[in-house]
Order: structure tokens, then C-alpha cells, then sequence
């Protein structure tokens, strides 16, 4: 039987909230943002933290640079948060609300083309499914392939492969051979960073090949789950970062 | 015949990028591979281009765009035209509220979902996958967004294998496709 939760859509006209969805805050560049909150059992919190970039110094480079792009909040804002999906305990991070606001859609997509259009990238790395969906636009407007990073047996042909640890058991993301050649210069591209785990995995497949990985970049960021210590040398960079 | 009066000189460039792989992924089939369309910077932006010649001043409100490859060319579009981009999925990938329909496969069954306030009554609603086989896939997604009352405008496609006659499952909506294989 197919189980239903009931969680109101951020209207894209209205960007109206439920109030079981607390609005995410904003803050002023210049302070560090309090703890979040966890209120009694019944309800639990997420807020999304903007940090500047000067605070972020151990973390991942946040979108805002000296003054906070205005177009981040409205990106932050169309993201739904849904409690205790796939499993109980999970807020999970809803991306298919901004894509149905077109305005915030079109600044996510111009958010990375205006950082990676100058940087001689040649391969953007999308990872499936999510990633197919922010990926290919980046890749047309900066001129650069678009190579998909794949579950098991859905590309024909030649793969390489890499596994990867889950929380049970392991997965395997799987790339075409041939699809990049040594010394281009790729960013790998995917809706969110968790644990890293599959961040890791493809750049390790990558690097296997011989690509230099410039940047991973994601649109959202858990950082509690300290997804960017698996990604060794290659830096993050991420619109919006969500306290679990 | 793909429905340019004229051949736009740009298809020719497309057709020649995707990759055809015998047997996969069982004998006897083969497979349209288009991810050697997307190594190709041109190729690729010719592609979204023409469906975006197409379908900008049709006022099309929503892409629905077919788990997986239907994501890498309906995103692009979606954006281009000012519309809201639906991703139609496998099933339990969506959260929150969902609504489903059943398709047949050679052997079985598949789902394809849909997040209920998605799409409404107002919207006037493009497909888009890389290729139409039997048509099964297409119309079950044609089927979500009439269920929540949205007006399917047209189908469009990449490739189509016309030998299988998806065409034909289309209730009568408008198939568009760059290149045919037979």
C-alpha cells in the first residue's frame, strides 16, 4: 500500500509555507548563525543557515560572496522539506518545488554558469537521477560535455565502474570509457551532498581516468553529515546549507 | 519521416552522433545510445534548440520531463521557455503526495509517478523523453497530467523507432522527433 504524506507545495506564486515547514531564515553576512533549534518531539526543526564566505573558511564556499546574492533566498525558500521520508527520522530536501518556480530554476542554473563559465571546463558530471536535471543546462551554457554518472547497467557499451559504501550494504555508479580523456577539466554536479558517498565515488572513477576534478557543486549541503571530508582534494561548492 | 519540411541541416549533425548498440540490453535489441549526443557541446545545444524554436511561443507551461533521459533534455528546454519542469519517476523516488499509473512492459509492469500539486487545470503540458519505442512509457505519462486535468499540447521525442508504432498510443496528440530509426 502505497503510503501518502500529506506536505502542502510551496506555491511558486505565493512562496507560501505550511507551518509545519518553518520558513528558512536569513541572516546578515556578518554574524555566524545560532545553533538551530530542536523543539520537543512532536515537531522537528530544519533551518537553513546562510554563512558567509568568510565564515566558511573550514566549510564549503558558500554562493554568497562579500554581499549575499540576492537570488539565494528565493532558491532557498522554494525548497521543500519533507519529514521522515524515505524513512522515519529523514528530513528530506525537496528540489522539485524550485523547479516548478521558474525564476528560482533559472538563477540555480545561472548561480553555477556565472562561477564555472570562465574556468575552461570541458566535462560537467552529472549524477543520476537528480543530477540530470541541474547538470545539462550548466553544460550547454558553458560549452562543455554533459557525461552521466549512472546506477548499474543503464549505459550500453563500455563502463568503468566504482563502488561505494551506503549506510546497509554498497552501490555502484558507473560511467562510460571513452566518454572523458586525460587532462580535461570537470565539475561534478548532483542536487545534494549528504554523506559524500557518491560524490567520492565519482571523482574517484574520474580521477581513474585522468580528468582533474575542479569543483564538486550541489545545490544544497547537510553539513552536519560531513559529506565534504570525503571529498579529499576537490573542493564544494553549494548554494544553500540545511541543519538537519 | 521526422517532421522537418525542410531538413534542417542541423539534424543531419545530430544523427550522427547518436550511438547505436546492438544487443543491449538483451539480444536482439538495439539500443539508441544518445549520451554520445550530449559529448557533443553542438550537437546537443542543436538538439534542445530545435525543440525550443518549437515550442517557445506555444505557451507551454510545464515540461514533464520521463525519468531518466528525459530529464537531460527536458530540464534544458523547461528553462528555455519559461516553464515549470516536472520530473515523472520511477516508483518511490518522489516524496509527499504522488499519484501513479501503470504501464506494461514485454514482461510485467512498470509505474510512473507524479507529485499531485505539480501540475493543475491550467497548465498546457509538453512530454519529452529521448526516444519513443512502443509508446507505453509516453502514454502513461500523458495519462498523469490529463488526470490532473492539465491539456497534454505534444509529445516530443529525440528519436523514434516508427516500426513499433508508439505513434499510435498517442490518443491522438502530436508526436515530434528529431530523427527516426528503422
Amino acid at each position: 500500500m502505497q503510503t501518502i504524506i500529506i506536505s502542502p507545495l510551496v506555491s511558486p506564486r505565493l512562496c507560501l509555507v505550511s507551518p509545519l515547514v518553518p520558513r528558512n531564515q536569513f541572516l546578515n553576512n556578518h554574524h555566524r548563525a545560532p545553533p538551530s533549534i530542536r523543539l520537543s518531539n512532536h515537531r522537528s526543526t530544519t533551518s537553513l543557515r546562510l554563512f558567509s564566505s568568510a565564515a566558511a573558511s573550514r566549510d564549503s564556499e558558500m554562493a554568497t560572496e562579500d554581499v549575499q546574492d540576492p537570488r539565494i533566498a528565493k532558491i532557498a525558500s522554494s525548497i521543500r522539506v519533507i519529514p521522515d521520508f524515505p524513512k522515519p527520522g529523514i528530513m528530506f530536501q525537496d528540489i522539485t518545488t524550485l523547479l516548478l518556480d521558474t525564476e528560482a530554476f533559472k538563477d540555480t542554473i545561472a548561480l553555477f554558469v556565472d562561477r564555472y563559465k570562465d574556468k575552461g571546463i570541458s566535462v560537467v558530471a552529472g549524477v543520476e537521477a537528480r543530477g540530470f536535471i541541474f547538470g545539462p543546462p550548466i553544460a550547454l551554457a558553458i560549452g562543455a560535455k554533459f557525461v552521466p554518472m549512472r546506477k548499474p547497467k543503464k549505459l550500453p557499451g563500455k563502463v568503468i565502474s566504482e563502488e561505494y559504501s551506503l549506510e546497509y550494504g554498497t552501490d555502484t555508479i558507473e560511467m562510460h570509457v571513452g566518454a572523458v580523456e586525460p587532462g580535461e577539466r570537470a565539475i561534478i554536479i548532483d542536487d545534494l551532498i549528504a554523506t559524500g558517498g557518491t560524490l567520492a565515488a565519482a571523482i574517484r572513477l574520474l580521477e581513474r581516468v585522468g580528468v582533474k576534478i575542479v569543483e564538486c557543486a550541489c545545490v544544497i549541503e547537510l553539513p552536519e553529515l560531513k559529506g565534504k571530508e570525503k571529498l579529499g582534494e576537490t573542493p564544494l561548492f553549494v548554494l544553500v546549507s540545511s541543519a538537519a | 519521416m521526422s517532421q522537418n519540411e525542410v531538413n534542417d541541416p542541423r539534424i543531419d549533425g545530430i544523427k550522427t552522433k547518436i550511438r547505436v548498440v546492438p544487443d543491449f540490453p538483451k539480444k536482439g535489441i538495439m539500443f539508441q545510445d544518445i549520451t554520445t549526443l550530449l559529448l557533443d557541446p553542438k550537437a546537443f545545444k542543436d538538439t534542445i534548440d530545435l525543440f525550443v524554436e518549437k515550442y517557445r511561443d506555444m505557451n507551454i507551461s510545464v515540461v514533464a520531463g520521463i525519468e531518466a533521459r528525459g530529464f537531460i533534455f527536458g530540464s534544458p528546454i523547461a528553462l528555455a521557455i519559461g516553464a515549470k519542469f516536472v520530473p515523472l519517476r520511477k516508483p518511490k523516488k518522489l516524496p509527499g503526495q504522488i499519484i501513479f499509473e501503470e504501464y506494461e512492459l514485454e514482461y510485467g509492469s512498470d509505474r510512473l509517478e507524479m507529485h499531485v500539486e505539480a501540475v493543475d487545470s491550467g497548465d498546457r503540458a509538453l512530454v519529452v523523453d529521448d526516444l519513443i519505442a512502443t509508446g507505453g512509457t509516453l502514454c502513461a505519462a500523458m495519462d498523469l497530467l490529463k488526470r490532473v486535468g492539465a491539456e497534454v499540447v505534444e509529445c516530443a521525442c529525440v528519436i523514434e523507432l516508427p516500426e513499433l508504432k508508439g505513434r499510435e498510443r498517442l490518443e491522438g496528440k502530436p508526436l515530434y522527433v528529431l530523427v527516426e530509426y528503422r
